[in-house]
């Protein structure tokens, strides 16, 4: 198991790498997805399958395959090379500076936790349910409502444009 | 991890019959048409035409593999690969029988799902790295309808969930003992079959690759072996979709008097016929209508289900 588990999140950190320094865009997508498949399966080892599956479907199914037509739609040939720039030691230290906390965490959580003793226990979907619609509810209810405002307004931007053309088409009648 | 033998040899056998049926399938399917449109269909090589599947896969692996010179290579290759990698791998969690299975975990159905919206890649990438408009063309349109009907396709499936109270397949099988889940989830049993005809993109919703407006849509650049793992693999998808009917709404493996096996094999025939005069006797919607059928009325289908089995079972307090 500590194998498999090693393997996986090699695979998936090695691949996202790849897909930040990748110069097509779909290549890219295509290491993000792997990497979103390794994540999953760190989720599966770490006793976490409703969590893995749910990555897989979501994020490795559904956003990427729309970022995936958004760049088919979009056709970036060659877009790499106006930026370059973003490759510059400068534009690293924000983010390093940043990582360097979580890493702190992470080597603290590691420390401070005795050898052996990784509380595995299986979190499946009915907890995830309970935690979610019980004490986690208010927190469910505002993204919710965040995702009700992105569908507004996602409905009013392609209305108008279809509302316009109807017109127009009424116009000529 | 102890790991025998058996664990291996059974993989390995639903594997090779998975993929020997799925290439009878063609004939079937060749041979079922024409009965309908009464003619012959393929009767001349070996007994009852049998053997041309294997004349044609004589032709199909003695083609030229050709990779066009525009294409992008890498993905161009790989892209057929993954529609025979996800199905293949969403037949892990299929239990044709007690007994004879691949895996049985605990989200059973969330897996078959995962695998559902990984197989979208497959005719996604394949129409983009192709490097041809039509195929683009073809790629843009499996996108938009794949992505849609999975989440019409997981929504119909939940009302099964809720009866059952379980995502393992083998819940939901013995579940159903007392009564096939086609008659209290009769609206989840009909998304579910549209969708499913919508995700294997056959006849009536083969939009992604219209033959008489897009050439042949996402495998237009396709030719020997690697458009035949696109054609294998959409009769595993219906084999896929088909034992999946068979498992969630009409009962899996369970009847009376004959083995278990024999149960799954016939349900999943007749669905299987039932994809084939499908295609026989419908045309093909335009696409915007697709679309709309999909959002406007299967989607809110999906969620009434959903809620009046909720209710339900919440007045009946269980």
């Amino acid at each position: 198991m500590n194998t498999l588990f090693f393997i996986a999140g090699t695979m998936a950190a090695v691949s996202a790498g790849i897909a930040i320094f990748q110069r097509n865009a779909i290549h890219a997508l295509l290491y993000l997805i792997v990497s979103f498949i390794g994540l999953g399966l760190v989720f599966f080892l770490l006793g976490a399958p409703f969590a893995a599956v749910l990555e897989v479907i979501i994020y490795a199914g559904a956003i990427m395959v729309l970022f995936v037509f958004v760049v088919m739609m979009l056709n970036v040939k060659g877009m790499w090379y106006e930026e370059k720039g973003i490759f510059r030691i400068g534009a690293f230290i924000g983010p390093a500076l940043l990582a360097l906390v979580l890493v702190i965490e992470v080597f603290y959580v590691l420390w401070s936790t005795p050898a052996g003793t990784y509380p595995l226990t299986m979190v499946g979907p009915k907890k995830v349910s309970i935690s979610l619609f019980g004490p986690y509810a208010l927190a469910v209810e505002l993204a919710s409502m965040a995702l009700l405002a992105g569908l507004v307004g996602a409905y009013h931007l392609a209305h108008r444009i279809g509302s316009a053309a109807g017109k127009e088409e009424d116009g000529h009648e | 991890m102890t790991v025998n033998l058996s664990s291996f040899i059974m993989p390995l056998a639903i594997l090779l019959i998975l993929l020997i049926v799925s290439a009878w399938l063609i004939w079937l399917e060749r041979r079922l048409l024409a009965l309908w449109q009464d003619r012959y269909g393929p009767n001349r090589v070996g007994p009852f035409g049998l053997a041309q599947v294997i004349a044609d896969m004589i032709k199909m692996l003695t083609k030229e593999d050709w990779v066009p010179p525009f294409a992008d290579r890498a993905v161009f290759v790989i892209s057929p690969a993954i529609t025979m990698v996800t199905i293949l791998s969403a037949f892990a969690i299929v239990s044709f029988a007690p007994g004879i299975s691949v895996a049985s975990l605990n989200i059973d159905l969330l897996f078959f799902i995962s695998m559902i919206a990984l197989n979208a890649y497959s005719p996604v990438l394949a129409g983009w790295s192709s490097g041809n408009r039509y195929s683009l063309l073809g790629a843009l349109r499996a996108t938009a309808q794949m992505v849609s009907y999975e989440v019409f396709m997981g929504l119909s499936l939940m009302g099964v969930v809720a009866l059952t109270g379980s995502f393992n397949i083998l819940d939901i099988v013995e579940a159903q003992r007392p009564l096939w889940f086609c008659i209290p989830q009769f609206f989840g049993l009909v998304v579910f079959v549209i969708a499913g005809i919508a995700l294997t993109h056959r006849i009536p919703f083969d939009l992604p690759e219209a033959e008489n407006e897009l050439v042949a849509g996402y495998h237009t650049e396709y030719s020997g072996l690697k458009f035949g793992m696109f054609f294998v693999g959409e009769y595993l998808n219906v084999i896929l979709i088909s034992s999946l009917i068979t498992t969630f709404f009409f009962g899996g493996w369970l009847g009376p008097v004959l083995p278990p096996l024999a149960w799954f094999i016939i349900k999943t025939f007749v669905f299987i016929c039932g994809f084939i005069l499908l295609r026989a006797s419908l045309p093909r919607p335009r696409y915007d209508r697709l679309m709309a059928l999909g959002w406007k009325i299967m989607l809110p289908l999906a969620i009434l289900n959903l809620v009046v089995t909720g209710s339900i079972i919440l007045a009946s307090g269980y």
